[in-house]
């Protein structure tokens, strides 16, 4: 049987966190090619049903990175960032969905290695939790 | 397209276009552009399309009032809920209140969940996989995340209800599998997922052997009892509500309450007012509780305003004015609490107090968690 290769959806902010990605990308640091990272304006915006939604969609992990604290392009979006994952947390939870497949995690735009060794350690661990167990449902609307 | 259908079915037809269900609407009060009337008259002269790509068509609380002064007897609510089906499977929608996350997590449910929805429960409560009773808790534990800024006190409600259970002699099993009961998403048109969970929550309840089914929210009572039936066929087992339970234990002298003092008044949400008919179970339990005075508002039973905003669509400034409203009724019986039987009425109601003078605001609590305090002594 062929390994399990998750598919983990990242949400990058415009200002650090897909800098810092793009950067892994000039730089070459390889890194294993589990995940599709969407762009948003600010972490912030990710509210939580992007999360659940993207679950119920069958996406094993999801991966929200922004500025680090203190460096939001829009002074606190990364405030509002922390209250949104913690509340679909805590609802993923309640849904029986083990909370390690949700990340939240600070990225600069210099910090390319660090993108890459986070996508890495991401992978490995939901490599470990297995397949999203609602891929085996029907898919709604 | 079947709006032949839906115009036969709640007699639609029948309309005389005298405007009574646009005079009785809590939303055409405040929202003078809005009028079931004219919706009805649009869709039976064959402008349905143009209704459907309208956002009104997501504006009508489905609370039922119009249908109950409708001198026809056109189902207007349900002409509201059949026309969202179609327009729903054209891909319209409304606009979804709180972005969408109550939706979604309905919808998550309609796959192949194991949930872990029990955290809630407390060492003082006995319940049992093997009981006869099953107490459906429908989705406090999760308002309680969603509203965690409303301080909603949602899980207080089931807490409640368990005690109150055990109180009346009754050990309920409370299940990890029970889904959420979907009728918000039919009231959105969103029928295959409604439908989805009603076959999930059937088949889980049946499994679990339990030949009574106790409610403490009236849109869950409403869906099991109206709903069900003509989605996914006779149900078997017993639904009750726990106000109509325990009335019923109180009557017969086994359940007795410690004083709780103060002025009351009851707000009947929607679907025991106008739907299911239930009015005294909640008034009757109210007034056994010593020293409690009961105060009626205005505006009751059959005529009981609604909360402002259903199906978790549509909220908007009109509903806030709907629930001042409905505050300001209220405040009028001298009480500054006001119980309910429905916690999205309790949310709703909270939200709206939230924004009023402290002299003006009104503590809105469920029936269920307040009589908890009344066994607490």
């Amino acid at each position: 049987m062929e390994p399990f290769e998750p598919t983990i959806l990242t949400f990058a902010c415009n200002w650090c966190s897909y800098a810092g990605a793009d950067l892994a990308g000039v730089s070459r640091i390889q890194y294993p090619p589990t995940t599709r990272v969407i762009r948003v304006m600010c972490s912030g915006r990710v509210s939580p049903v992007f999360i659940l939604e993207a679950l119920r969609h069958g996406a094993d992990g999801v991966l929200v990175t922004g500025c680090h604290p203190g460096d939001c392009h829009y002074l606190s979006g990364n405030e509002k960032a922390v209250q949104n994952v913690e509340m679909a947390r805590s609802l993923i939870q309640l849904l029986g969905i083990d909370p390690g497949r949700l990340r939240l995690e600070w990225i600069s735009a210099a910090e390319g290695s660090r993108f890459a060794q986070l996508v890495t350690e991401f992978t490995d661990q939901i490599r470990e939790l297995g397949a999203n167990p609602l891929r085996n449902g029907h898919m709604g609307p | 397209m079947n709006y032949q259908m839906i115009i036969e079915r709640t007699r639609a037809y029948l309309c005389l276009d005298c405007g009574k269900c646009t005079g009785s609407c809590p939303l055409a009060r405040v929202d003078l552009d809005y009028s079931p009337r004219r919706i009805v008259e649009r869709v039976v002269a064959g402008e349905a399309e143009a209704v459907m790509a309208s956002p009104q068509l997501w504006s009508c609380m489905t609370c039922g009032m119009c249908s109950a002064r409708c001198p026809s007897n056109v189902d207007f609510a349900r002409f509201i809920i059949e026309m969202r089906a179609e327009a729903f499977g054209l891909g319209e929608r409304g606009i979804y209140a709180h972005n969408g996350i109550l939706q979604e997590i309905m919808r998550i449910q309609t796959l192949e969940v194991h949930q872990d929805r029990r955290g809630w429960l407390t060492d003082d409560m006995r319940v049992s996989e093997e009981s006869d009773t099953l107490y459906f808790v429908g989705c406090l534990p999760f308002f309680d995340v969603v509203f965690a800024d409303l301080d909603v006190e949602a899980t207080e409600i089931a807490r409640s209800a368990v005690r109150l259970l055990n109180r009346a002699g009754i050990v309920p099993h409370v299940s990890n599998d029970e889904r959420c009961c979907g009728a918000d998403l039919l009231l959105a048109g969103d029928v295959d997922s409604f439908r989805r969970l009603a076959e999930l929550n059937v088949e889980a309840i049946t499994r679990s052997g339990a030949k009574q089914v106790v409610f403490t929210c009236a849109e869950c009572y409403n869906a099991f009892r109206t709903d069900y039936p003509e989605y996914v066929g006779a149900l078997p087992f017993e639904v009750t509500h726990l106000t109509e339970l325990l009335a019923g234990h109180m009557n017969s002298g086994d359940l007795a309450f410690e004083p709780v003092p103060g002025t009351v008044t009851y707000h009947d949400p929607c679907r025991m007012a106008r739907y299911l008919k239930v009015h005294e179970p909640p008034r009757q339990l109210i007034n056994a509780v010593p020293q409690a005075h009961f105060v009626e508002m205005e505006d009751n039973r059959e005529r009981s305003m609604c909360c402002g905003s259903t199906a978790w669509v549509n909220c908007s400034g009109c509903s806030k004015l709907i629930q001042r409203e409905k505050l300001a009724q209220a405040r009028d019986t001298g009480s500054r609490l006001m119980l309910t039987t429905c916690p999205k009425c309790q949310i709703h109601l909270r939200c709206a107090s939230r924004d009023l003078a402290p002299e003006e605001k009104v503590r809105v609590e469920d029936v269920t968690s307040w009589l908890g305090r009344a066994i607490q002594g």
